[in-house]
């Protein structure tokens, strides 16, 4: 970070300009998210719950490690997109992209609501009070079982074709391209957002609320704006999940969620986006492999790996990882 | 029979339980702000050696309390050394997710140990069966245990104002940097407390077998009501603590008997209109 500033103070444009710039490992990074097409098609189905839950850690990224929000309740956006997008389905509009404006846009509704509470508050405060809005919303859920199915879930969801022509096949071939579509948009997105001098202002937020609102920024505004986008950006991830699954179960914002998608964050890196993908990678196949062995004690390794990350790796695996390899940043 | 009454009691002793868990938890984090996720795998430890004593080696219930007390507090003891004083320096969130790695560790430890069940613990007759008073039914064992808190909150708050330990704990929950240069060992004071507390969870942990139960996800589940009353009584207050834990755990047992249907909805709408009015907790101060 130290180094990155020097040419900054020299011309403002040109820094905003270098950080947008694509390097060749990101852009090698997105042609082997193609991989899964032709190398492991029988994993096509996991893939997908990859790319969605990738999706849903960038946004947490957003608010988390951009303007410092500590959130245990994000669940609470992702299951609200994914019940706003099987319940349009289940009345008969099971169009797609319908159903994931619907889902990212009663996520943004809901989160800028609760963003008028949310910025109000800072550490342990911030972290119970997000926790208590996403239970009670899953205590809402569980109750309204004439309109969400309650614990048994929502049953009776069906996607039409994408676009009309493309089926959502038994293996995943359609899924697994629109999941990862929307998730290279969504993440275009965010990349464009922490690039820009809103970023740079929820970085200051993050680093020195007080200072920030003392140079004159609006610090509250700035939190309110991320939160709602972030919420939207978790709402579209769950309506995905909602038209790949064709089905919407209450684990979809219950806490292990929120927690979960913490986890995979932290365990890849806060504050750059690429963690939140790296962990969702990381946690969902070793999930995947580790419960065919033994599903009982998967939380088990979970939690040693969590130690093990706080204790030696503090900034994510791709933090351990800068640290290793020279960065093209730092040498320029 | 007024239900009103019974609802009240059953509440009281609830909170008189989730006051035990989360006494310890307060305390610590107002003296070193360290978040302790895992304190409830402490209490988790404590309700497993009193089951393990009294089934496999016949002690008698009240004679497991003292050592379900000390194993929890030599475990945080050691927990408190090798990792936890790492971490003093680092971030909130570094705190939150070491502890609850430990908490992963601790519930999948206890899955393999013990297995999912509900661990069968067998009191003694004498604890069984309700006392009547004016037409009310109290039940025995619940009375014991408010009891014991009460003995307990009186113990530790005189403990507190009066003893030269107990000074040396405020003025370090008050100013930590003041009460260093004052010659005060602050970590020493910290690692007393720390066992402290996590004992208290212990014997909270083994009390609580006969009322909630226990098995392998108990360090997950009542982490968060022992979040719930640390947050909303205010950090580092016993008092609030007491305060704390004893609305929430009247408004739980109201909740379950008169509205059902709505689960455990009221105690989280109960704890985000306290933490709106006062952010720092009723008798917060920061």
């Amino acid at each position: 970070m130290a180094a990155d500033t020097a040419p900054a103070l020299a011309e403002p444009h040109a820094r905003f300009a270098a950080a947008s710039r694509w390097g060749a490992v990101e852009v090698v990074f997105w042609l082997a998210t193609l991989l899964p097409f032709f190398v492991a098609q029988d994993y096509l189905v996991l893939a997908s719950q990859i790319a969605i839950t990738a999706l849903f850690a960038v946004s947490l990224d957003l608010i988390l490690g951009y303007a410092g929000v500590v959130s245990l309740g994000h669940a609470a956006f992702f299951g609200l997109g994914a019940y706003a997008a099987g319940i349009v389905s289940k009345a008969g509009w099971g169009e797609p992209l319908l159903g994931l404006l619907l889902g990212g846009a009663v996520a943004g509704i809901v989160g800028y609501g609760a963003s008028f509470i949310i910025a109000r508050f800072r550490h342990l405060a911030l972290i119970m009070i997000t926790l208590g809005m996403g239970e009670l919303l899953a205590q809402a859920a569980n109750s309204a079982s004439w309109l969400t199915g309650g614990n048994d879930g929502l049953q009776g969801v069906k996607t039409m074709p994408l676009f009309g022509v493309l089926d959502f096949d038994l293996y995943g071939y359609t899924a697994y391209g629109y999941a990862l579509a929307v998730l290279f948009l969504g993440f275009l997105v965010a990349r464009r957002i922490t690039n820009a001098p809103f970023g740079l202002a929820l970085r200051g937020i993050r680093e020195n609320f007080v200072r920030m609102a003392a140079i004159g920024a609006p610090t509250l505004p700035h939190i309110r704006k991320a939160y709602t986008i972030a919420a939207i950006i978790a709402g579209v991830a769950g309506a995905v999940l909602t038209e790949t699954t064709e089905t919407v179960s209450l684990e979809t914002l219950g806490f292990q969620r929120s927690a979960d998608v913490l986890v995979m964050l932290i365990l890849g890196g806060v504050g750059r986006l690429y963690g939140g993908i790296v962990g969702a990678i990381i946690y969902m196949i070793a999930r995947d492999q580790f419960s065919d062995v033994n599903p009982q004690y998967w939380y088990f390794w979970i939690g040693l790996l969590l130690i093990a990350v706080v204790m030696f790796l503090p900034n994510g695996i791709l933090g351990g990882l800068e640290r290793i390899l020279p960065s093209r940043r730092s040498g320029g | 029979m007024w239900p009103v009454i019974g609802v009240l009691f059953d509440g009281f002793a609830y909170g008189m339980l989730l006051f035990l868990l989360s006494v310890g938890l307060t305390v610590t984090l107002g003296m070193m702000n360290f978040v302790n996720l895992a304190h409830c795998s402490f209490a988790m430890l404590g309700g497993y050696v009193t089951v393990t004593l009294m089934n496999r080696f016949g002690w008698p219930f009240f004679a497991t309390l003292p050592a379900s007390f000390l194993a929890a507090a030599a475990a945080s003891v050691l927990f408190e050394r090798v990792l936890y004083r790492h971490l003093y320096q680092r971030s909130d969130l570094d705190q939150c997710l070491l502890t609850i790695g430990i908490v992963f560790v601790s519930v999948a430890a206890a899955a393999y140990l013990f297995g999912t069940v509900q661990q069968p613990v067998h009191l003694p007759d004498y604890l069984h069966g309700a006392l009547a008073v004016g037409g009310q039914s109290f039940a025995v064992y619940r009375m014991v245990l408010i009891g014991i808190a009460l003995l307990l909150t009186g113990a530790l708050v005189a403990g507190l104002e009066l003893t030269r330990f107990g000074a040396m704990v405020r003025a370090a929950v008050d100013n930590q940097r003041v009460a260093r240069g004052l010659g005060i060992n602050v970590g020493r004071v910290f690692a007393l407390t720390f066992a402290l507390g996590s004992g208290l969870a212990g014997l909270g942990g083994s009390l609580a077998i006969d009322i909630v139960g226990l098995d392998h996800a108990f360090a997950f589940n009542y982490l968060i009501y022992v979040l719930i009353v640390v947050s909303v009584g205010g950090l580092g207050s016993i008092g609030g603590s007491f305060a704390a834990a004893t609305l929430l755990g009247i408004s739980d047992m109201a909740g379950k008997y008169y509205f059902p249907q709505f689960g455990a909805f009221l105690i989280y709408l109960v704890m985000i209109v306290l933490l709106m009015w006062r952010p720092a907790g009723i008798f917060g101060k920061r």
